[in-house]
């Protein structure tokens, strides 16, 4: 497979999947090799410095919990919801896509409307909006998560649709008899799989960065729960004092947000997905 | 007096694994205020082989052999150079005139910037020049013309101001690349009579290239005929049109329709299709299409070969007179 | 082309009635209110309270109240900042966030243009793909994280710049906000620039300006930039939403006094008035970049002028 060939071709992006592989093996298997755990305030060394002292190897906060076993649960925690919400906003998106790309016509028209009018909202702002409303609620975080990535995908979808929708393996289909949620099923969908791939691996890092940021602003992840923005948070705030609060989950973030980008172009490119950003 | 001397050039295009080869070997003279038609079908290389002169060859192109214009060296050179004879001395028309105009420049100002460039004029000045060429070309209502912009003009007429700014400094030579294709017949014959009109006028050289016979006969003093990348054929326009030696110049003449002729029942064509540019197969290039093809024709390339009145024909039976 | 534009002004306006109306309808449509997070107060002196502030009256007398109050410039007085009216939070933040924004998407547009323009020009070479690689970082890496990292290099370490803080009329406080505030959409800037000038200098035009004898800087400059733009000036909108966004946080790490604290804070101590007051700033800001663009796209194709 071709597709294959020019994926490994790319160093770039085998570069990124392997550190990606790495850091996510470290963040579930780091654990086991350290005896620390994420609560436990260690009086004697507040606000360590990275070393081996206590197995502190990433060092402590100002609270005296251990940085590493925070750390991995920070990665932990954002590359769950990552892939838990992508895989939402994935489902909603295509399901949402296809239906506007079959039904064409004036359904299209409005379904494409409000997706366009949800676009041009700056997402902060309304969850910021609906936080007042509501309180913080661990749905809400859900929804707003959910919210960020299925309308680059039901518009890449719909694109799609529309024009497998001409071909003729449709009017066969169509001419023996199935239904639209059939047709939709075993014929649209395969037909979508290369650019489905493509935002899928984009939008991870999308709403793992949404996520951050949220956390960040203290409207995510909840104590005792981190996630790698409520780290960062923290770190914030130590940063002339103890910069390594801030630097190693911030480093695994930008990390991780990096690796995911340019394994999802290098996507883009063996998949021959076009499309701007 | 030989203004422009091809020798040998070769144009060819890297993609992916494969080079294809657009221009295999041409040479080719082009005298002061003569007339020159390029002929063939698509893919013949009469485009590539002037788009390589001008230096507007597309990225991942290569050229090689020799191009003197006026005795300067055009392939290879500095852009500062080329730049000082495209546009002035040597002028280039395109085949599209509905997208060759920058759409969010007024006309008068794409006429303007030529002058402004090379004669080194005040836009002020520049702008009396253009206008003056547009009522030279014939363009209707000229002062409106220049503020206008490209999409409100129709074909003909963007046509006229691409001819019109190309004429600006009084070339020694335009090259016209299918100049009526785009358009409608008769607008194609107004156009050509601008070109024939302005040729006198000014006295410049022209290279008109087409893959009509017809479109060329009306104007050139000489002929070339291309195939595949090579010349198959050349001489003067009488010999070309009324004494073909190549069987394929044949095959052109006869797809010319004639108004005068018997009426026929089925518009004559050409069977099959050109070498694919990826290979380089030996012998002649059209004997896969030669009615009178022969073993020998298959394996072996004729040459070109110059016989009386520089009539040159590369062919290894050549048909009779 | 005015009557274009009165025409997308007349549209502007309905959209920011709507917003305000829904927004406030929303708010006080939902559970809980303002002094929810008081220590549990008397019912007496919540009642007052209540009172005070016009929340006992029906819903519909206190919109007439808003909008009434709004169409004089005034957004109420904050539930939570006793001392203060949301319209003097607003005079007191708004310059800095706003010379905070229009800098950093002054940088974005002046840098990523031009090294856009820069690696098409250059196309496949190694400047290029180098210039290219660091757009990625740019898009992938966050403004808080890049923040923290130019502050402790910057301003710790090699101790050019200051770590945080703000004085009036300081540039040299803005330098690090700006950077990494703008950072994001200057790769994006940069990416989309070089896209679309490899498409423009592919077009027919193009290669009709080379055959004039145009020298290269007159034939990018004049006839390339401004077709290759559009897709940038379409971006622009998402810039600002994107600058808007990132400020919330460069702000609350850099210590500067904008106001998208307010918002993170309004929201988290449910401070009706403040919470409106910073949603309809900023929807104006998005819906007026939103006609900005309308106006760009007009200069940058006169074709757009005509209706085709």
């Amino acid at each position: 497979m071709t597709a294959l060939h020019r994926l490994t071709a790319n160093r770039a992006a085998v570069c990124a999947f392997a550190i990606v592989f790495l850091v996510t093996a470290l963040a579930f298997l780091g654990p086991l090799c350290n005896p620390n755990d994420i609560e436990t305030l260690d009086w004697a060394h507040v606000a360590a410095a990275p070393g081996r002292i206590g197995a502190h190897w990433f060092g402590t906060d100002r609270l005296g919990r251990d940085l590493y076993a925070r750390t991995l649960e920070g990665i932990r925690v954002s590359l769950a919801v990552g892939l838990v919400a992508s895989a939402i906003s994935l489902v909603v998106g295509i399901a949402y896509g296809a239906v506007a790309g079959y039904l064409g016509g004036r359904a299209d028209q409005f379904m494409m409307r409000f997706i366009e009018v949800l676009s041009g909202l700056p997402l902060i702002f309304f969850i910021i909006f609906l936080t007042v409303v509501f309180g913080r609620s661990p749905y809400l975080l859900f929804l707003a998560i959910g919210a960020v990535g299925w309308l680059t995908m039901a518009r890449i979808v719909r694109g799609q649709t529309l024009s497998i929708r001409q071909r003729e393996f449709i009017e066969a289909a169509v001419a023996s008899g199935a239904g639209p949620a059939r047709i939709i099923v075993r014929h649209v969908v395969p037909n979508l799989l290369g650019p489905v791939i493509v935002y899928a691996t984009l939008t991870v890092p999308q709403i793992i960065l949404f996520e951050s940021f949220l956390s960040f602003l203290g409207l995510g992840v909840q104590e005792p729960h981190a996630s790698l923005g409520t780290l960062i948070a923290e770190g914030a705030g130590e940063m002339e004092s103890a910069p390594w609060i801030l630097l190693v989950p911030g480093g695994f973030l930008a990390c991780l947000l990096l690796c995911l980008n340019i394994l999802g172009d290098g996507l883009r490119d063996a998949l021959d997905v076009g499309g701007e950003i | 007096m030989t203004i422009l001397a091809i020798d040998d050039l070769r144009v060819h295009f890297d993609r992916r694994r494969t080079r294809l080869h657009a221009v295999r070997g041409v040479s080719l003279e082009v005298a002061a205020a003569e007339c020159v038609g390029i002929v063939g079908e698509s893919g013949s290389g009469k485009t590539q082989m002037f788009m390589a002169a001008m230096g507007l060859l597309a990225p991942g192109a290569e050229a090689a052999g020799s191009v003197r214009f006026e005795g300067t060296e055009l392939l290879g050179a500095k852009a500062a150079a080329l730049n000082r004879v495209r546009g002035s001395r040597l002028a280039m028309v395109f085949q599209d005139p509905m997208t060759s105009l920058t759409p969010h420049l007024t006309v008068g100002s794409q006429l303007s910037e030529v002058l402004v460039t090379h004669a080194g004029v005040s836009w002020p000045s520049a702008e009396s020049g253009a206008l003056r060429m547009l009522e030279r070309v014939r363009v209707p209502e000229a002062r409106r013309r220049l503020r206008q912009y490209p999409h409100e003009l129709s074909g003909g007429l963007r046509q006229r101001v691409m001819i019109g700014m190309a004429l600006l400094c009084d070339p020694a030579l335009l090259i016209a690349d299918e100049p009526t294709t785009a358009l409608d017949v008769t607008v194609q014959s107004q156009v050509m009579d601008l070109l024939r009109s302005m040729r006198r006028e000014i006295g410049m050289a022209v290279v008109l290239i087409s893959h009509d016979l017809g479109v060329v006969a009306g104007l050139a003093d000489r002929i070339v005929v291309m195939y595949a990348g090579r010349i198959v054929e050349s001489g003067t326009a009488g010999d070309i049109l009324e004494r073909a030696l190549h069987p394929y110049t044949a095959a052109l003449l006869q797809c010319v329709p004639n108004l005068h002729g018997p009426r026929l029942h089925r518009m004559p064509s050409l069977p099959g299709q050109p070498p694919d540019p990826g290979t380089d197969a030996p012998g002649c290039a059209f004997a896969p299409r030669c009615a009178h093809v022969t073993q020998r024709c298959k394996a072996e390339r004729p040459s070109l070969q110059i016989g009386p009145s520089a009539h040159a024909v590369a062919c290894h039976y050549p048909l009779p007179a | 082309m005015t009557r274009y534009f009165l025409k997308r002004l007349a549209g502007a306006i309905p959209t920011l009635f709507i917003i305000i109306t829904a927004a406030f309808f929303l708010m006080r449509a939902a559970p809980g209110g303002p002094f929810d997070q008081d220590q549990t107060l008397p019912p007496e002196i919540l009642a007052n309270l209540q009172s005070a502030y016009g929340l006992d009256r029906p819903l519909w007398v206190q919109y007439g109240r808003y909008l009434d109050a709004l169409a004089h410039g005034d957004f109420g007085p904050s539930f939570k900042y006793k001392d203060f009216s949301v319209t003097e939070l607003i005079g007191q933040g708004f310059p800095v966030t706003l010379e905070l924004g229009v800098v950093a998407l002054c940088v974005a547009l002046t840098i990523g243009i031009p090294l856009g323009t820069f690696a098409a020009l250059r196309h496949n070479s190694a400047a290029d793909h180098a210039t290219m690689a660091v757009a990625v970082i740019g898009i992938a890496v966050p403004s808080f994280v890049v923040l923290p990292f130019l502050a402790l290099v910057f301003g710790l370490y090699l101790r050019w710049l200051p770590v945080a803080g703000w004085e009036p009329g300081s540039i040299r406080h803005l330098v690090l906000p700006v950077v990494a505030l703008s950072l994001p959409p200057l790769a994006t800037v940069a990416r989309m620039t070089r896209g679309s000038m490899l498409e423009v200098l592919r077009s027919h035009f193009i290669r009709t300006a080379f055959a004039k004898g145009l020298p290269l800087h007159t034939v990018v400059l004049r006839h390339a930039l401004r077709p290759a733009l559009l897709p940038v000036a379409g971006y622009l909108a998402p810039a600002v939403a994107s600058i808007m966004t990132g400020s919330l946080v460069v702000e609350s790490m850099a210590g500067l006094p904008g106001i998208g604290r307010y918002l993170v804070q309004g929201a988290l101590n449910r401070d009706y008035t403040l919470v409106m007051g910073m949603v309809i700033i900023y929807s104006t800001l998005l819906i007026a970049m939103g006609l900005v663009v309308d106006l760009l796209y007009l200069w940058l194709d006169p074709r757009i002028r005509f209706g085709r």
